[in-house]
């Protein structure tokens, strides 16, 4: 692969993120605090590119002179034996030292571009055990429910306070939660919403059963917004053998996926 | 013995001597004889636009292999973390041409110790200062050999850097609130880790395993032309493994289910080995690793930090960029190496600390 190709597989692969991150396509694979470094690193990539068309298609005539002369080699080589060396001279143009490998950052963009996969949903959420483990568990400090009527909350929020604050901090008061809708260990449809910290390699699903008024017949990855009160009901992930908390739902429905599919 | 023979200055290894690289005697001209004969065929800029046009015609099939749960759960994962690790990359490769083109040698002579076995804890404890994950420290490790740095302590920052980062460590921190001592063991084992590997490869390595790529373009050009042709060299060449490690790490996620780590946790010894190959296989970058293991709670913590200290070490995404960068007779050797000593003290290190 030659220079030029490079050039141009680096701004197509980095014309693919800076796509996916000035749009909201992003929030499905990394943090959405990542997107300034992102639009930062893409411009950065098409601006090598750049340079790398420039140096190569600008006409240089008296360049040839300019690279046999010692002189211009980088300065503070010029004390070291090597600039008066057969090999210090050498200017290789060769396209088959390039690395062929780098064909392969096609892949990602083609991704990004043309295929832009969904964010992580009920599938992944079966492979892997419900997150709300002890670690999440902050003793007495559970702050207050947000203020309304139903008080809106996340998924791991409700799942934390229902494991380890056993319900005290939600009390008799009504909570709304968005999830999606996936098979639960029963086979009975429970609500789940996938927590990352870095991108969707480290994606883990938080768990809850729905009892009550829960939804039936949904398609799985559907999203829905549930109303419901705390219970004290439990079942285990046999996945990782945790315990999944329950919600008793009042009403559902099913809504749009959000923006930021994670929680 | 070579590897500390690099160090003596004036350091004569330039690319040209260094061992396994064939060097084609063209030249200047060469460049435009190849330019010439580039017009009349097929190259790979025009490879390049078939395949671009191909694809047009191919997004339709494309885009019904997505309705299989599975197939779009791989892509998901390989595309972020592609997109995850392009910051890191980037940041890694400029900081690597920024050594490569404007720190002169004589720098590196200075900030390290003459003796290369105490050179190797100082590059060690200087991968504190790198906030990033693994990917961006092979183009950096791989650029600091290039510039006379002695081998073993360029392979001690590339261990280190990635475990023992102030962000690293708050992360695991707040990944692990009730267990501060996890902080502590991960920075101290990933240390020890990395100078033991170091010092290791004083006494065993062989300079010949190393054969970083050929990078001819920047033998007499001026700075500027310099450090643009280093960073597009590190982009597509590291950016590219890369992709190998995230389809590997990508086709892990998919086809093993956690519940086969479900019968490992309850033996000692297996539970270890099963979260340090979970580690390797996960490729998981170094700032997150940390929640992943939280959540692997039904392991023990001394389990858990084998997976912590092993994965910014070993892992598939930094075994393919390794194999690129400095070669896979490197890469072949010091994978392994450094995943049994980092098994062996991540074990010691938690039945002292944990």
């Amino acid at each position: 692969m030659n220079r030029l190709t490079q050039a141009c597989i680096m701004i197509f692969f980095a014309a693919a993120v800076l796509q996916a991150s000035v749009t909201d396509l992003y929030l499905r694979y990394v943090k959405e605090e990542l997107r300034p470094f992102l639009i930062a690193a893409s411009l950065l990539l098409i601006a090598a590119a750049v340079m790398t068309l420039w140096y190569e298609l600008r006409p240089d005539p008296g360049t040839t002179a300019d690279r046999t002369n010692p002189d211009d080699r980088e300065a503070t080589n010029a004390e070291q034996a090597t600039s008066g060396s057969p090999a210090a001279v050498t200017h290789d143009g060769h396209a088959h030292h390039e690395p062929r490998v780098a064909w392969l950052l096609i892949l990602p963009a083609l991704g990004l571009l043309l295929v832009a996969p969904p964010a992580l949903g009920s599938y992944a959420a079966g492979q892997a055990g419900t997150a709300v483990t002890t670690q999440q568990d902050y003793g007495d400090d559970y702050p207050p429910l947000p203020a309304g009527d139903p008080a809106r909350t996340t998924v791991l929020d409700y799942a934390a306070r229902a494991l380890f604050d056993k319900g005290q901090s939600i009390g008799n008061r009504r909570v709304e939660l968005t999830g999606f809708v996936t098979p639960g260990p029963d086979g009975q449809p429970i609500l789940a919403r996938m927590v990352m910290s870095c991108c969707a390699a480290d994606g883990r699903p938080v768990k809850l059963g729905m009892s009550g008024n829960a939804p039936t017949g949904l398609a799985n990855d559907t999203w829905i917004q549930v109303t419901g009160r705390y219970t004290d009901r439990l079942t285990r992930d046999p996945v990782n053998d945790e315990e999944i908390p329950y919600i008793e739902v009042d009403f559902w429905r099913q809504v749009t996926a959000p923006k930021d599919p994670y929680d | 013995m070579a590897a500390s023979d690099r160090k003596t200055p004036p350091d004569t290894s330039t690319e040209a001597d260094r061992p396994g690289l064939d060097h084609p005697s063209n030249t200047p001209h060469a460049t435009s004889v190849e330019d010439g004969g580039r017009r009349g065929r097929i190259g790979s800029v025009e490879i390049f636009a078939a395949v671009l046009v191909l694809l047009i015609f191919l997004r339709e099939p494309l885009a019904g292999l997505l309705t299989t749960p599975s197939l779009a759960t791989w892509t998901t994962v390989f595309v972020s973390v592609m997109v995850q690790a392009v910051p890191f990359l980037v940041f890694g490769v400029l900081l690597s041409a920024v050594i490569a083109v404007f720190v002169p040698r004589s720098f590196w002579a200075r900030a390290l110790p003459k003796h290369p076995a105490l050179a190797v804890p100082v590059a060690s404890a200087a991968g504190v200062v790198l906030p990033g994950c693994e990917c961006g420290a092979v183009p950096i490790a791989g650029s600091l050999i290039r510039r006379g740095v002695t081998p073993a302590a360029a392979l001690a920052f590339l261990l280190a850097a990635p475990a023992i980062n102030p962000i690293v460590l708050a992360a695991t921190a707040v990944a692990f609130p009730h267990n501060p001592e996890m902080v502590l063991g991960r920075a101290v084992a990933s240390l020890i880790v990395a100078m033991v590997m170091g010092w290791l490869w004083l006494r065993l390595g062989r300079a010949d395993w190393i054969r970083l790529p050929h990078r001819p373009d920047l033998d007499g050009l001026g700075r500027g032309e310099m450090f643009w042709s280093a960073v597009r060299h590190d982009v597509v060449h590291a950016g590219g493994f890369l992709v190998i490690g995230a389809m590997a790490a990508a086709s892990i996620n998919v086809l093993v289910p956690e519940r086969w780590l479900q019968t490992l946790a309850d033996q000692p010894l297996l539970s270890v080995l099963a979260l340090a190959g979970l580690a390797v296989l996960l490729s998981i970058c170094s700032e997150a690793d940390a929640f992943v293991a939280a959540s692997l709670s039904q392991f023990s913590l001394t389990a858990r930090l084998a997976f912590l200290v092993v994965g910014p070490m070993v892992d598939l995404k930094l075994i393919s960029m390794q194999a690129g960068i400095f070669g896979r007779r490197f890469a072949a050797r010091f994978a392994p190496a450094t995943f049994a000593v980092a098994v062996t003290v991540a074990v010691i290190t938690g039945m002292v600390l944990l």
